[in-house]
């Protein structure tokens, strides 16, 4: 069993970490924040959205645009400590290349579910979406939602050994992936050929998922958004896991 | 015949058309500190990352405790390796880095908080156990990362470069550590450094190394005896000419090095009176003279007309000791 206590050990330093650096993870928050606020009641005005407020609708999507951002930003930090060696210590260590993957990609996904659960409360502290603690199924949906983008930073990590090179192919990642998603105008009004490749995109399903069990209106079913974010999530992973093991050596 | 903790024979590793480490061999006995010398670049921490299981080699087999090196784990649970480069965690404290080696190389729940006031108390650190480590100094976490490399209690110890940036106090502490370690715990140490010093007061052997090759293999004091004799050094712009001259007069090894000749003599003190009457009659200016016992430099210079302190690769150096102090972070 030292696999999985392998992989606990390392998951518990991601969160010791995480609590000492609160600050700075908190901060990264800004930018989700401000187009909760910014765009939220900006277009919330003007854009007539059937049945429902515009800032109601945005809210789930900004709570999947942050778990997009922490959770490729896990990358980081892998490439922070490959340059600065503490990838090192694990790598020497009798441990196996996988529960370093598992231990780090879990590590990863629960600080960007805390990341998307803040701003879940932020939104509902505004008044834009109601508040409720039976949060069940939506944490399923944002722990889904994070181990795919956490996986796919992971694997970029594996590839990449400067920080420029890991920046630059974020942008051209995450821009398309937050506006292809649905987090900020619905699907159903984008041209065909949006609607298409929006399928391609985890993001989607997260968001469509959370907005189903938030605000009980979804545009794919809720199981049908379970179950390909659950695909998609696996896929990343053994992706992430393959890579991160050939990096290894 | 002691039993070996390393045998290494023809180890290799290519990084594209650079050999970085070319055909080594060598064996390193159980008990033994032996010491890997030479100039930046020489291949000294490739070859100890081959050794560590952190790169694959390209040609060549190894056996670390017995183990061949395919036997990732079972190496790896052997040996202790601090690197050249810095590999704590900043942000946890001294204490938590030291649990969280013990927890991947899996000691027992109990045995962990003594052994980390063992190591810590080793060290000198105890005091500082539970500060940040990003509030240590660069030898402080030097210190760690030995103590760190001692949790688990390896048999063998690599020790890269451990004393690189350190002020020569600290310097002398790690010393004494790496000495206390060998004799009383009995492990076995391979350290590598550019310090002649250094290999010679800790090492029992030492290889050195220059472009990916083992140049000699020795103890220290062979090593130098095997130069045979003292090492006078002479400054003169007309080292050609003086060269020739002497070649008739002395049963001597002459040397033309930048600048000068260096001359190997039973008896240096008398022969340098000697070099100078000599030069004197042919009209040959001499600078300086300088007669000293023999250095592990002097053996580096022998074999290969170059002096290990070439400052060729000291920015990298620099940039480590700044990087060690704290900066760049
Ligand atoms: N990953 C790598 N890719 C390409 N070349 C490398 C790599 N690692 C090392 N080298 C090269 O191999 C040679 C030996 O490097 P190595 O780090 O083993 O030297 P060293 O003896 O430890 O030097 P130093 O005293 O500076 O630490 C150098 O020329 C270096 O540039
Ligand atoms: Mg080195």
């Amino acid at each position: 069993m030292s696999f999985l206590s392998d992989a606990y050990t390392i998951w518990a330093r991601e969160m010791i970490r995480f609590w000492r650096q609160r600050a700075r993870v908190i901060s990264s928050l800004a930018m989700p924040f401000f187009w909760l606020v910014f765009i939220g009641y900006g277009f919330g005005g003007s854009l007539k959205l059937p049945g429902m407020d515009y800032t109601k609708f945005l809210a789930p999507g900004v709570v999947g645009m942050s778990i997009l951002f922490t959770g490729l930003f896990t990358g980081l930090s892998v490439i922070w400590e490959r340059q600065f060696g503490f990838l090192k210590e694990m790598m020497v260590a009798p441990v196996s290349r996988t529960s370093i993957m598992l231990g780090k990609t879990l590590g990863g996904a629960t600080i960007a579910v805390l990341n998307g659960l803040v701003m879940y409360i932020i939104a509902s502290a505004m008044g834009m979406i109601d508040f409720t603690i039976a949060l069940g199924v939506p944490l399923v949906f944002m722990a889904l939602t994070a181990l795919c983008f956490v996986s796919i930073g992971l694997m970029m990590a594996s590839r990449m050994r400067n920080f420029e090179a890991f920046q630059a192919l974020m942008t051209f990642l995450i821009v398309p992936t937050m506006f292809l998603s649905g987090s900020l105008f619905p699907l159903a009004s984008t041209p065909g050929w949006m609607q298409a490749v929006s399928y391609a995109d985890p993001l989607t399903y997260g968001v469509d998922g959370l907005r189903g069990a938030l605000l009980g209106a979804s545009y794919h079913s809720l199981w049908v958004d379970f179950w390909l974010l659950s695909a998609f999530a696996v896929f990343f992973l053994l992706l992430g896991a393959h890579y991160f093991r050939k990096s290894a050596n | 015949m002691p039993v070996s903790a390393i045998e290494v024979s023809g180890l290799s590793k290519h990084f594209g058309s650079l050999k970085a480490v070319d055909s080594v061999s060598f064996s390193v006995a159980e008990g033994e500190i032996f010491g890997l010398l030479g100039p930046n670049g020489a291949g000294k921490t490739t070859t100890i990352s081959m050794l560590a299981t952190m790169l694959f080699p390209s040609n060549g087999k190894a056996k670390v405790a017995g183990h061949s090196l395919e036997d990732h784990d079972a190496v790896r649970n052997s040996i202790g390796i601090v690197f050249q480069d810095p590999s704590l965690d900043d942000e946890l404290t001294g204490m938590e880095n030291l649990m969280f080696h013990a927890r991947i190389y899996h000691i027992p729940r109990k045995e962990r908080g003594p052994r980390a006031m063992e190591v810590l108390k080793l060290v000198g650190l105890e005091d500082r156990a539970s500060s940040l480590v990003k509030t240590y100094s660069g030898g402080m976490k030097r210190r760690l990362e030995i103590a760190r490399g001692l949790m688990h209690k390896p048999k063998i110890l690599f020790l890269d470069e451990p004393t690189l940036g350190l002020d020569p106090q600290t310097r002398r502490a790690v010393w004494d550590q790496v000495r206390t370690l060998n004799k009383k715990h009995g492990v076995t140490i391979i350290l590598t450094t550019h310090y002649m010093e250094e290999a010679d007061q800790l090492c029992d052997r030492i290889a050195i190394m220059d472009h990916g090759r083992i140049i000699a293999l020795d103890t220290p004091d062979k090593l130098k005896a095997s130069l045979g004799g003292d090492v006078i050094t002479i400054l003169t712009p007309d080292a050609g000419k003086l060269e020739k001259c002497l070649q008739v007069k002395a049963p001597a090894t002459i040397k033309q090095v930048d600048g000068g000749l260096v001359v190997t003599s039973k008896r240096g003190d008398k022969a340098a009176p000697k070099i100078l009457s000599i030069a004197h009659n042919r009209g040959i200016r001499v600078d300086s003279i300088n007669v000293k016992k023999p250095s592990l430099e002097d053996v580096f210079i022998q074999h290969t007309g170059r002096s290990i302190r070439e400052r060729e690769a000291s920015t990298t150096e620099v940039m480590r000791a700044v990087y060690n102090t704290g900066w760049g972070k």
